[in-house]
């Protein structure tokens, strides 16, 4: 109980400072670049409207930035003091990405952010222009590294397990870093930043015109922001149908939910819209029920985004427990799925092999030492499992990855349409000669539906990832601190009083900065 | 040499050079602490805040990266001690959080809570943030309350790795003089490092004189108190480790011994101290103001180096089990692989052109 406690509490803890760390950094990546868009224009041209534009935006960035880094640097403590026995089973695995994001990533972006944000006439406009990009590089290197750590906690590899020092070891730095789940995450990531900043930008840019305010200003920035959101978003869509197809190879729990999929099956349908049944759970117990009350689907369409095959068989939540079907992982092999009970089994058969052989190298016994060590390689591939008690501890929180999933789906899709009218009537001059009022207030109600959908993202990558930390090798209950819940419980009030308080003054900041305008 | 013996080292050695850096790059927090007394109008606070704030992403930077090296160099150590020492690091995680937002934010319209409340932010950080830095450094020397046992991941209804033995959760450290002297030493540095730093400022006006008279106060207290930790940290039982079987025991005179047994140590540490002395010798002798402020950062910087080497280098428990002994970590126990450090060491390669680039900012935003 008090396990669960604390697993929970920590949870919590780690997800709010994630959630609070997401509202920044993704503003930051993106914006970055179109700041330097707009200050490569003043360099080329010499108009110094492009430095007052860019010094608006500029401006804008750095509050944002400020948050970034200081909820940033909690994440990378919490590693240690929440989940410390994660920090050493893949420590050395998970530790040199986090480094290496420190010595090139954290010292590029605030080095450059400084000559950026202060030295206007400290360093020459080209030196500076060079820093104003670099900043922007250095933002997205960083979430490169820490995007390449968290793609291996989803698909490990790479590595191998050594009893000596109980814990997983780097044998391939490449293959860690080159890992195709990492590269697609990367893409899907920093382009949801784009886009997030685009429709910021543009929000903006809208009050303005509605204002009266800063037209050349926000007209020009609304046709930077539209073509890079534009273009931002196709990548997002094509890495969108990447990370589901990496999902269903390596996480086909996490795909059930987000399609609230139980029993899986072949020429598998897309849920477009649905509203999911309660009382439906996995098991026989829910095996009567209906899992959605309403829903109007894609037929085959899952299928084929999971297999790339319009008939290819998509396991659901039951499947998956009970196993027994035919799998192909994202290596290519195909074998038959083990059940739960089976893989609890292995699971539990490599950390009693694991306990066997810490206590043979202790009596000195090699022969013992050689034999638990072959029984924890054969079946290390479900260490995770021993820690896992029940078949439905292996199901993440379906209602809440499955809306999640569509939120940002639709949300997504809106976004296309949201682009696409800004830039058609912005080149057509419709939007202030034809005094197109809905569209700018269009333009403002979305920015808190990308941040909803920006944060809809990171729910479906991380609670549909539970129960594990490192799939199928350590669950949370296996890789949180030995620390009592109520210490948690403070440290959580405490940070989301402060997050909460820090967000509030940055929104006021921000408002009161957009209020100003360019000077 | 074995590579991972070699690289074992290398990495410590780095790591300490990251924590000797932070120290010197302490000089925004010294200076930030000057805030809510010596700094008392507005003009003068503006002042501090100017320039603490060009340069306090470095400082915080390496601050995250001597994290990140530690995790990805000494797991062991990052999981014992953070996981253990919870509420230190706590403390410390969140005197650095406050001040992340508060140079942008205070004086920002908009800003709600005023701007005395981000220049108490700023306050806490640079004196009690300093201060529980030191004490968290000091635990290198005395040690923590924890015990480590690999075999318990394999209880699934208590798998920590790392436990630590008393509900204070690294408050503990609170409770032991060295670690609270060493907490007023790195104060002190931090102070003197930042009264020096605004000195070497053109239109600093009329606020240097102030600076001059918390400096003729700072700067000798600093000395001895330094003094005093490094006679204690000599005098002190330590604790060694057998390479070969692992085995951990008490040894009288230990960072004595490590400073005598590795020379270049010794001589970086001499180093370090003569350049802090001659620094703070210039400053009194009114003789030129930039250079004194990096002789004296130059010195600590080497000083602290070789008091973080000697706590790890030469066969020593760096983190010492007050609990049993043998729980110790030490550079064998508690680093990463030998793929991994490799891996590390090829990427710090990179480092010199990485400091290339700081310089050329530093001085270009003088």
């Amino acid at each position: 109980m008090l396990l669960t406690t604390l697993v929970d509490l920590s949870r919590w803890q780690f997800a709010v400072t994630a959630m609070y760390h997401w509202l920044f950094v993704p503003l930051t990546l993106g914006l970055g670049f179109l700041i330097a868009f707009m200050e490569t224009r003043y360099v080329m041209t010499g108009d110094e409207f492009w430095k007052r534009t860019t010094k608006f935006w500029m401006k804008l960035f750095a509050i944002n930035f400020a948050m970034g880094v200081a909820t940033g640097i909690i994440l990378e403590f919490e590693f240690g003091t929440n989940w410390s026995n994660y920090s050493w089973f893949v420590g050395d695995i998970f530790g040199a990405p986090l480094a290496i994001e420190g010595i090139f990533a954290f010292f590029m972006e605030s080095t450059f952010f400084a000559v950026m944000y202060f030295g206007w006439n400290k360093v020459s406009r080209k030196a500076h222009l060079v820093s104003t990009w670099l900043t922007a590089i250095g933002t997205n290197l960083s979430a490169v590294w820490i995007l390449i750590a968290n793609a291996w906690m989803q698909y490990p590899l790479g590595m191998e397990f050594n009893p000596d020092t109980a814990r997983s070891e780097m044998t391939d730095f490449w293959a860690v870093v080159s890992s195709p789940v990492a590269i697609n995450k990367f893409l899907h990531s920093v382009t949801n930043g784009y886009v997030l900043a685009s429709v910021f930008v543009i929000a903006v840019s809208s009050w303005f015109l509605l204002r009266k305010r800063e037209q050349t200003l926000a007209r020009k920035s609304i046709r930077v922001a539209s073509v890079f959101g534009i273009i931002s978003l196709a990548v997002l869509i094509a890495t969108g149908d990447g990370s589901a197809y990496n999902v269903a190879k390596v996480q086909p729990m996490k795909l059930a939910a987000m399609e609230g999929l139980y029993d899986g099956s072949e020429k598998a349908p897309l849920v477009a819209v649905g509203v999911l049944n309660p009382d439906k759970v996995p098991g026989p117990e829910g095996a009567d029920e209906d899992p959605y009350l309403f829903e109007i689907s894609f037929p085959s369409m899952l299928s084929y985004l999971a297999t790339r095959q319009a008939d290819g068989f998509v396991p659901g939540i039951n499947d998956i427990i009970e196993g027994g079907y035919e799998f192909t992982d994202r290596q290519g092999n195909t074998y038959v799925e083990p059940s739960f009970y089976e893989k609890k089994a292995r699971g539990t058969a490599a950390v009693t092999a694991l306990a066997d052989y810490q206590a043979a190298k202790e009596a000195g016994d090699t022969l013992a030492m050689g034999q638990a060590k072959a029984m924890l390689e054969q079946n290390f591939d479900y260490f995770g499992y021993h820690y896992v008690e029940e078949p439905e501890d292996l199901v993440p929180n379906v209602p809440l990855v499955f809306y999640a999933f569509h939120i940002m789906v639709a949300l997504g899709m809106f976004f296309i349409l949201l682009f696409v009218l800004f830039i058609v009537f912005e080149w057509k001059n419709l939007i202030v000669r034809e005094k197109h009022k809905w569209l700018l207030w269009l333009g403002i109600i979305s920015v808190p539906l990308v941040y909803i959908c920006s944060q809809s993202g990171w729910i479906v990558a991380e609670v549909g990832r539970q129960p594990w930390t490192i799939q199928n090798l350590l669950p949370v209950n296996a890789a949180v601190s030995g620390v009592e819940p109520g210490n948690v419980l403070t440290t959580l009030v405490i940070f989301i009083c402060l997050f909460t308080a820090m967000l509030g003054v940055e929104i006021s900041i921000m408002l009161r900065q957009i209020k100003k305008g360019g000077e | 040499m074995d590579a991972l013996y070699f690289l074992q080292h290398y990495w410590w050695a780095l790591v300490a050079l990251l924590g000797a850096i932070l120290v010197f790059l302490l000089f925004v927090q010294g200076a930030q602490g000057l805030l809510l007394r010596t700094a008392s109008s507005e003009s003068e606070k503006d002042l501090v805040v100017k320039y603490a704030g060009h340069k306090w992403e470095i400082t915080f930077t390496t601050l995250v990266t001597f994290g990140g090296a530690a995790f990805a160099s000494f797991p062991l150590f990052y999981s014992t001690s953070f996981g253990g020492a919870y509420w230190l690091w706590i403390c410390i995680l969140l005197l650095f959080v406050i001040q992340a937002f508060s140079f942008e934010y205070r004086k920002d319209a908009g800003n709600i809570f005023g701007a005395r409340t981000f220049e108490i932010f700023l306050f806490l950080n640079g004196t009690l943030g300093t201060f529980l830095l030191g004490v968290a450094v000091g635990t290198f020397f005395t040690g923590g309350a924890f015990t480590v046992d690999k075999v318990s991941i394999t209880d699934a209804a208590s798998p920590a790795i790392s436990r630590w033995a008393n509900g204070w959760h690294g408050l503990d450290a609170l409770a032991e003089p060295m670690n609270l002297l060493l907490g007023v030493v790195v104060f002190l540095a931090a102070r003197t490092l930042g009264l020096l730093y605004l000195l070497t400022k053109p239109d600093v006006g009329e606020f240097a004189a102030k600076c001059r008279r918390r400096l003729a106060v700072t700067a000798p207290a600093f000395v001895l108190t330094f003094v005093a930790f490094v006679v204690w940290m000599f005098l002190k039982t330590g604790y060694g480790v057998d390479p070969a079987s692992g085995e951990i025991f008490a040894e009288r005179f230990k960072y004595l011994h490590n400073m005598l047994h590795v020379w270049w140590i010794a001589v970086v540490f001499l180093l370090g101290v003569v350049l802090v002395l001659a620094g703070l010798a210039k400053h009194f002798l009114d003789k030129g103001t930039r250079t004194n402020f990096y002789m004296v950062g130059a010195g600590a910087l080497l000083a602290v180096w070789a008091i973080l080497l000697c706590a790890g280098f030469n066969d020593t428990a760096y983190y010492v089990s007050t609990v049993d002994v043998q729980d110790s970590l030490t550079l064998y126990n508690s680093s990463s692989s030998l793929f991994t450090l490799k891996v590390m060491a090829w990427v710090s390669i990179a480092i010199p052109f990485v400091i290339a680039y700081i310089v050329w900012m530093w001085r270009k935003m003088r």
